[in-house]
């Protein structure tokens, strides 16, 4: 029955196309060394600013042109996917974990424990996150730890907000005052009754957040404030294709594509993995 | 022989310093059924809560003894009096969908309890749920224990939370208005589930209901509630036959007969409600003096 159910839903489009394009865009980024047609760094002033592969101009191995120092774009974005892609897991995780933790407590104890977290997360959201970011990362430094550190010292406060209500909703339910009068721990039930059935939410905000984390890199390369290598990222391509953008609009353009669909598709593929998770909306 | 539930004299109170439950008695004997009855509002879920050891935080219990099989349960360490309520209790309750959890199958929900809680090993708790889902008449035990909740029907949910009830052979059952929320057609084979089980077991059961047709169906004694104080308490022969208090004979006027459907639209007459009111007074001016 179970089995009949999933196939006449199908996995649906959304989830199809947001994870089909994060997929792509992950081995690309795995796998840059292999797939990248050029070395993303090595300059070559005779082939600067060439344009796209459909343009009159256009170089074959150069698909999407140059920049201003001649690097292959494509080769640039699908490098620049690493630093994306580790910054979009590693500090969406954290915030994750901490934020969700820290949530469920406030949520299914209430009392003091609600109070105490709610006053810090009433304190943190005070701060413009963007202003906090560039803060946070002055104060620790540049470099990938950094900026992971910051997002998620940033963000964990979405995760905290949104489990505290599901939890404190999920409490008030009687299936968990039937666990208390049969005898179960309070931790027992907080983790075996009521996180199974915030675990939705919790996936869909984590991908959510994916998207948020690779835009806070972005900016954050953009102001020059991120990963201080040699190494591509969108955030640092945007910015100089910005510099160039009435000689090669391109170097301008297909990074922000590619940040604008890498960002959609963490938070379409949260919607459907919620879906899919919840056995009453399934 | 000792009482299943003795409850003498409890009283709680709310922040605000109003009384939800007046001075409260009553007892529970091994394998009877106890029908507590009253409006809206009476207390009959905060009885039910307080001997379960779930009222709200809000309500504070001031006086009175709760002695559950003969252990008296304000003298219990918290831990100890979990272990007991746990061990010898269950809640049959009034909404069948939330009181499961709709991200869990029955089948672990189910025995879950009988592993962790009791002890049990997994055959026999699983043993004993397919047991038990056979007398609340459940043909289809394989697809329901794989079943969330939201896939299966008010009534089917109703007889899962009954088999569960009765799975750990508890000694006493707080049934909450366990019909309330079901179809009228429903609710005649439930209660007959939960009297027919109650029988077969040989549990007790405090059974809450606003509903004096179910009270003469299912109950030997009965209680009836007003504003959180017992009015009358009686055999439940007695008590149709012949009811001492007006409240009780209101409540009886305003119960829907066949031969007088618009008897259920006659509202409790003003004479009943204002003795009441000056009961109740007198009873909260009696409770206040000793305690300054
Ligand atoms: N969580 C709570 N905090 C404070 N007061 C409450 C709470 N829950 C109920 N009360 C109050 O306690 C009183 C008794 O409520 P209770 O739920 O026991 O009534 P009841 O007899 O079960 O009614 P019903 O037939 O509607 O279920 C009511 O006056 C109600 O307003
Ligand atoms: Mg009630």
């Amino acid at each position: 029955m179970d089995e009949a159910r999933i196939a006449r839903r199908g996995l649906g489009p959304r989830l199809w196309l947001a994870g089909g394009w994060l997929l792509l865009a992950l081995l690309a980024a795995i796998f840059a060394p292999l797939v990248a047609p050029q070395d993303p760094l090595a300059q070559d002033l005779m082939l600067e600013r060439l344009p796209p592969f459909w343009m009159s101009g256009a170089e074959p191995g150069y698909w999407l042109g140059t920049d201003s120092l001649g690097r292959d774009l494509l080769s640039r974005l699908i490098f620049g996917g690493r630093i994306a892609f580790i910054v979009a897991f590693a500090a969406a995780i954290a915030a994750c974990l901490v934020g969700s933790t820290l949530g469920l407590i406030a949520g299914y104890f209430g009392g003091w424990a609600d109070r105490i977290i709610s006053r810090i997360v009433d304190v943190w959201m005070a701060f413009p996150p963007v202003l906090f970011a560039i803060l946070l990362v002055a104060v620790l430094g540049t470099g990938l730890s950094s900026v992971i550190l910051a997002i998620a010292i940033i963000d964990w406060t979405r995760f905290c907000r949104v489990i505290r209500a599901e939890a404190m909703g999920q409490s008030r339910m009687d299936y968990v005052e039937n666990a208390r009068i049969a005898g179960y721990g309070r931790i027992g039930i907080m983790l075996r009754e009521v996180l199974p059935n915030v675990v939705p939410s919790i996936v869909a905000l984590l991908s959510l957040e994916m998207g948020i984390a690779i835009i806070v890199e972005a900016i954050l390369s953009f102001v020059n404030l991120s990963i201080s290598t040699d190494d591509p990222t969108w955030g640092g391509i945007i910015a100089e294709g910005r510099l160039s953008i009435h000689q090669a609009w391109w170097v301008l353009v297909f990074p922000l594509i590619t940040l604008i669909l890498t960002v959609l598709s963490f938070s379409q593929f949260g919607e459907a993995l919620k879906t899919r998770f919840d056995p009453v909306l399934r | 022989m000792s009482a299943c539930l003795d409850i003498a004299n409890l009283s709680a109170v709310l922040p605000n310093g109003l009384r939800v439950l007046r001075s409260v008695s009553l007892s529970v004997q091994p394998g009877e059924v106890r029908a507590l009855v009253g409006e809206s509002g009476a207390g009959k879920t905060m009885i039910g809560k307080a001997v379960l050891g779930v009222l709200p935080s809000s309500v504070r219990i001031v006086e009175g003894t709760m002695t559950l099989e003969g252990e008296d349960l304000g003298r219990l360490h918290p831990k100890a009096r979990r272990t007991l309520i746990g061990a010898r209790t269950a809640l049959i309750p009034q909404d069948p969908l939330t009181a499961l959890n709709p991200s869990r199958r029955i089948g672990p929900q189910m025995t879950d309890r009988l592993v962790r809680i009791l002890g049990w090993s997994t055959q026999k708790a699983d043993t004993r749920i397919r047991q038990l889902l056979d007398e609340v008449q459940i043909r289809d035990p394989d697809r329901v224990l794989k079943s969330y909740p939201h896939e299966l029907s008010g009534g089917m949910r109703q007889r899962v939370l009954i088999a569960a009830a009765f799975a750990a052979e508890p000694r006493l059952i707080v049934a909450d208005e366990p019909t309330t929320a079901l179809d009228v057609t429903v609710q005649k084979q439930i209660l007959r589930l939960i009297a027919e089980l109650q029988r077969e077991h040989g549990t007790a059961i405090l059974f809450v209901t606003h509903d004096l047709g179910v009270v003469a169906k299912i109950s030997q004694k009965v209680s009836v509630l007003y504003a959180g104080k017992v009015v009358e308490e009686a055999d439940t022969a007695a008590l149709f036959a012949s009811p001492r208090h007006p409240y009780t004979r209101a409540l009886m006027a305003a119960t829907p007969r066949y031969t007088d459907p618009f008897a259920s639209l006659k509202p409790v007459d003003e004479t009943v409600l204002a003795g009441l009111a000056a009961e109740i007074t007198a009873a909260d001016q009696a409770w206040r003096r000793p305690h300054g």
